[in-house]
């Protein structure tokens, strides 16, 4: 299957690997997708004082435009209000990458990890 | 040369060696003649070649010439085997027919197709080591068997099968015994005058010979019937007809007999890589061997890497070519058949890669995938959160996981 470079750039250099601390009240956790599926996302805001978030870490186990569509995210949520977060839709994302038609699941997934994490820090609120 | 991965994917097929293509080429050439041509020297030379070949590859499975069908391929073989014996068979004996889950596809599908005509077929389960159980198997016969259909040695985990107990019974129930042996040729000893076997595919691609040639063998003692699939000239004492390929088939006797004349050292070497391979990768935690260890050819490794996905780690590994057990169809991961009938989840069945190694593997060459996995699966398995939440002590059968 041939990649995008954006995918394969993405995939070779992931942008904001890791996690953040899960019981942090200004950290959101989303985690979304499901092994037998082929796609985990686990998708982690966190939330400066001023309501803009400011960290965004993934880990992400699936096919490389997974990889590369929840690395994305993370870079497009930084510096973002959770309003406008949630307004990122997964054609952007697949716009970016390029995504195949059989792909794009992959950034309905990136999508879903956003509303998720967001969910999350709103509970905690 | 440095830009073309590592090729560890022997099993899906082998480089032809110089050997045997300098031996080939003049029979594109000069000795052009058609083996069949009776009235000149062209056809004598054409002939004469095709029988020498012939006896060499009877020579390598300790068989008799006259006993050796050429085809075009073990696909064929096995085509020509089980529908021309079934076909033969069945009237007298009845329409039950035996295999297994794991057989290569050229198997499976020639029993699907005679499903559709009629015939009722078992597929075993092998056990969770790709061993059929001979006690199972004896279960599934019946009065009515008339065919079983069974590889030597697994194209996917190299698991090498008890032809010789499966043989006697089919001896003791009148049973016709074919045998898919295209992954054993020059890396099991075959001796058909001791194996209760009645028909037996071979290619010759598999072996350091050429694509797109074969064979059948059909026994003689007992004499073993096959209803012709190819119609034609009556070549090949009626079994298959068509020009034979002078070149191909002597290419494929050249390489049986380099095969036969050199298998005992080249298995040693082999064997000795094949350690070499399965101690580096086994040292990365959470992998799992595909298939038994100790009745397996060494020329094959299948191993799943634990919690790192099958698509990305095909990417990861680019330089090295292998076979992975997911086949990256066009819209959804397939994973592989015969990994799912050995009961792997379909995580483990996907991550699954077959190292296949052979004649022109080199140290170093084991060296680098060793190196390269090593680095790789670490890498994605920092990617991975199935993989934090496993060194978190997470039990990942617990997660009520959000499926879509």
């Amino acid at each position: 299957m041939a990649y995008s470079d954006k995918v394969l750039d993405h995939y070779e250099n992931p942008r904001n690997v890791g996690s953040l601390d899960k019981n942090d009240p200004n950290v959101g956790t989303g985690m979304v997708g499901a092994p037998a599926c082929g796609d985990v996302m686990k998708l982690q805001i966190k939330l400066g004082e001023n309501g803009i978030i400011e960290d965004a870490k993934f880990k992400t186990y699936g096919c490389g435009s997974a990889i590369a569509s929840s690395s994305l995210v993370t870079e497009m949520l930084k510096g973002k209000t959770l309003d406008e977060a949630e307004s990122i839709k997964n054609s952007a994302i697949a716009e970016e990458l390029a995504l195949p038609p059989v792909k794009i699941h992959c950034s309905v997934l990136a999508e879903d990890a956003i509303k998720a994490a967001i969910l999350d820090i709103k509970n905690k609120k | 040369m440095n830009n073309l991965p590592i090729y560890m994917d022997y099993s899906a097929t082998t480089p032809v060696d110089k050997r045997v293509a300098e031996k080939m080429i003049p029979f594109i050439t000069e000795d052009f003649g058609n083996p069949a041509s009776r009235s000149h020297p062209y056809g004598w030379t054409a002939e004469k070649a095709v029988e020498e070949a012939r006896r060499n590859v009877a020579a390598l499975v300790n068989a008799d010439a006259r006993e050796i069908v050429w085809t075009s391929g073990a696909t064929e073989s096995n085509n020509l085997a089980i529908k021309g014996a079934a076909e033969f068979y069945s009237k007298d004996k009845g329409k039950h027919i035996i295999t297994s889950a794991t057989e290569h596809k050229a198997v499976i599908d020639a029993f699907r197709e005679l499903e559709r005509l009629g015939y009722e077929a078992t597929y075993l389960t092998p056990e969770p080591n790709g061993l059929i159980n001979i006690d199972k198997f004896r279960a599934a016969i019946r009065p009515d068997t008339v065919l079983t259909s069974l590889m030597m040695v697994n194209n996917e985990i190299g698991v090498i099968q008890d032809i010789k107990a499966i043989g006697d019974e089919c001896r003791k129930n009148n049973i016709i015994f074919h045998v898919d042996a295209a992954q054993a040729t020059g890396k099991v000893v075959i001796d058909l005058e001791d194996l209760p076997v009645d028909l037996m595919s071979f290619s010759a691609h598999k072996t350091y010979g050429p694509k797109g040639i074969g064979a059948l063998f059909v026994r003689r003692k007992p004499r073993i019937r096959i209803q012709a699939q190819m119609h034609g000239g009556g070549h090949e004492r009626g079994m298959r007809s068509g020009t034979l390929a002078t070149h191909q088939i002597v290419g494929m006797g050249e390489a049986f007999k380099i095969a036969r004349e050199e298998m005992e050292m080249e298995n040693q070497r082999i064997k000795t890589l094949h350690q070499k391979l399965l101690k580096g990768l086994t040292e990365i935690e959470e992998v799992y061997v595909n298939g038994d260890l100790d009745h397996r050819v060494p020329h094959n490794l299948n191993i799943s890497f634990n919690y790192v996905e099958g698509e990305s780690l095909i990417m990861a590994i680019k330089d090295i070519a292998v076979s992975s057990g997911s086949a990256c169809t066009s819209a959804s991961l397939e994973p592989s058949y015969v990994l799912r009938a050995l009961g792997r989840s379909d995580e483990l069945a996907h991550s699954s890669i077959r190292f296949s190694i052979g004649r022109f593997t080199k140290d170093s060459d084991v060296e680098h995938t060793i190196k390269i996995l090593k680095e790789k699966i670490g890498k994605l398995r920092e990617l991975s959160p199935l993989w934090e939440m496993f060194k978190d002590g997470v039990d990942l059968e617990k997660v009520e996981w959000a499926a879509h």
